[in-house]
């Protein structure tokens, strides 16, 4: 096992799945906006408003929260449905542990895997080891230890997990806090204090110095769960999210179509409180939102997943 | 001054191997910020979204001119597909801002498990090839009189110059090999 990126072998043979090309891929996704989508007239919609990516799903986030039961791997009709509907990045989730749902969708040729804590947990001790696949994994993360064991586990992309399916976006927030903050602790200490600081946080010594010494993840960092509006996609990207997911907010809301486009100009110009302004107005109903501390425990996805 | 487009893309990498190729680069989002620039470089990233925020915030016409009268252009991935004058396989509605007299075929390497990483020879750099990694990366489907193919993969034209555009399917700012930028570099300061 490696955790750090492999370099270019010495030979011609092109080498595919390499660490560079699955973060790289990350990359190419900043300053975007990735939504849920649950069929191909959505997904098409999510391109023309000018998402990054989509990511394929059988019911968002706040369906699922309302159906309750076990959520699983969508059917891959429908994932292949929207793969062929689109031109952009197709993404699809896996529950967390469960690696055959994985090859399955690395089969079906989507261009990301989520292992997601917003599906059923499979295992509850182990996630799946994502440095044997050729896709690239993105992963949830409530802090920074959590996010540099699924680095250590080969994904390529960290979101921050907020509380998916809620509209409310105080969770993404302490997530993100929570994480930036923990880096800049470490920007702090000084050699000596990073083996005891890597112990506490329970990641791998190498991942520790290394943000300890860059100051940031040594993948991309997104942001989700809870992200519904323009001014909401824009205060992650000011917190120091490098793009945002949307889920429910998109599509659970009055007119899809203006509100995702609205999102992009807003991601892209999270700086400019006009540019927000502007692609504030007139968005129509926002999905109706949830407030984290009325929901129970059993259903708070952000604590799935360790 | 270089500027780097930053509606969307791998922009820090951009800024991080100008900045080691000696330029003091800065983001453009704004038209008036593309007035501010001397030669741009176009990231990586999704071409349809580059497209879609160029056009509503009224970047696309700007980018256009100033192609035309000769600004020196940089494109790596999404960027070539934004130089190209035709694109394959793009979106129906999907602009370029068009310089290079090319025909660039999207994700024409294929999706994401078909991304790699491999060494290319890249004619007018020195020490051996460069260090090429694909994503989903589109490739040169052919060029017209004006443009110069510079480095071929497996057949296929992966990087073109044409006067003071130029244009690669891979990305050398996710690499430490900061050469393709020196060569852009020094094509601004000639």
């Amino acid at each position: 096992m490696s955790i750090t990126p492999a370099s270019t072998s010495n030979s011609d043979a092109p080498a595919t799945g390499t660490a560079r090309v699955k973060r790289g891929m990350a990359e190419q996704l900043k300053g975007g906006v990735i939504m849920d989508v649950v069929t191909p007239e959505q997904a098409k919609v999510a391109e023309d408003a000018g998402a990054v990516a989509v990511m394929a799903l059988e019911r968002v986030p706040a369906d699922i929260r309302k159906d309750g039961g076990v959520a699983r791997m969508s059917d891959p009709d429908m994932i292949e449905g929207i793969i062929n509907a689109v031109s952009i990045p197709v993404m699809a989730k896996s529950r967390i542990g469960h690696f055959v749902e994985a090859q399955v969708l690395q089969s079906l040729g989507v261009d990301y895997i989520d292992e997601s804590e917003v599906l059923t947990p499979a295992d509850e001790v182990n996630h799946s080891d994502k440095w044997s696949f050729t896709t690239p994994f993105v992963c949830g993360a409530t802090n920074l230890g959590e996010a540099l064991r699924r680095i250590a586990e080969g994904a390529a992309m960290i979101r921050s997990k907020g509380e998916a399916g809620t509209g409310n976006v105080v969770e993404a927030v302490r997530h993100l806090r929570q994480i930036k903050g923990e880096i800049a602790r470490l920007r702090g200490l000084d050699n000596h204090e990073l083996y005891a600081a890597a112990k506490e946080i329970r990641a791998p010594y190498e991942l520790v110095a290394e943000v300890a010494q860059t100051g940031k993840l040594p993948v991309v960092l997104f942001s989700a769960g809870g992200v519904a509006t323009p001014a909401d996609a824009a205060l992650m990207r000011q917190l120091g999210a490098e793009g945002v997911f949307v889920g429910s907010g998109i599509f659970k809301s009055g007119d899809p179509a203006k509100r995702a486009a609205a999102i992009v100009k807003a991601t892209t110009f999270y700086d400019d409180p006009k540019v927000i302004a502007d692609a504030s107005r007139n968005l129509g109903e926002a999905m109706v939102g949830i407030n984290c501390d009325t929901l129970p425990e059993a259903e708070r996805y952000a604590s799935r997943g360790w | 001054m270089i500027g780097v487009l930053a509606l969307q893309g791998d922009v820090r990498e951009h800024l991080a191997a100008l900045t080691a190729a000696g330029a003091t680069p800065r983001q453009v989002r704004r038209p008036e910020e593309l007035a501010e620039v001397a030669a741009l470089v176009i990231p990586g990233g999704e071409s349809t979204t580059m497209s879609k925020l160029a056009i509503v915030f009224g970047l696309l016409e700007p980018l256009r001119e100033r192609v035309r009268a000769g600004m020196p252009v940089y494109g790596t991935c999404a960027g070539m597909i934004m130089l190209a004058d035709k694109i394959l396989d793009g979106r129906d509605d999907q602009e370029t801002i068009g310089g290079i007299d090319m025909i660039v075929r999207r994700n024409a390497f294929g999706r994401q498990n078909e991304s790699f990483e491999a060494e290319v020879d890249f004619q007018g750099i020195e020490g051996g090839p460069v260090e090429g990694v694909f994503i989903r990366a589109p490739w040169v489907e052919s060029v017209g009189g004006g443009a110069e193919v510079l480095a071929t993969f497996d057949g296929h034209t992966v990087a073109v110059r044409q006067g003071n555009v130029l244009a690669t399917s891979f990305h050398p700012e996710l690499t430490g090999d900061h050469r393709v930028h020196q060569l852009f570099v020094n094509m601004v300061r000639a």
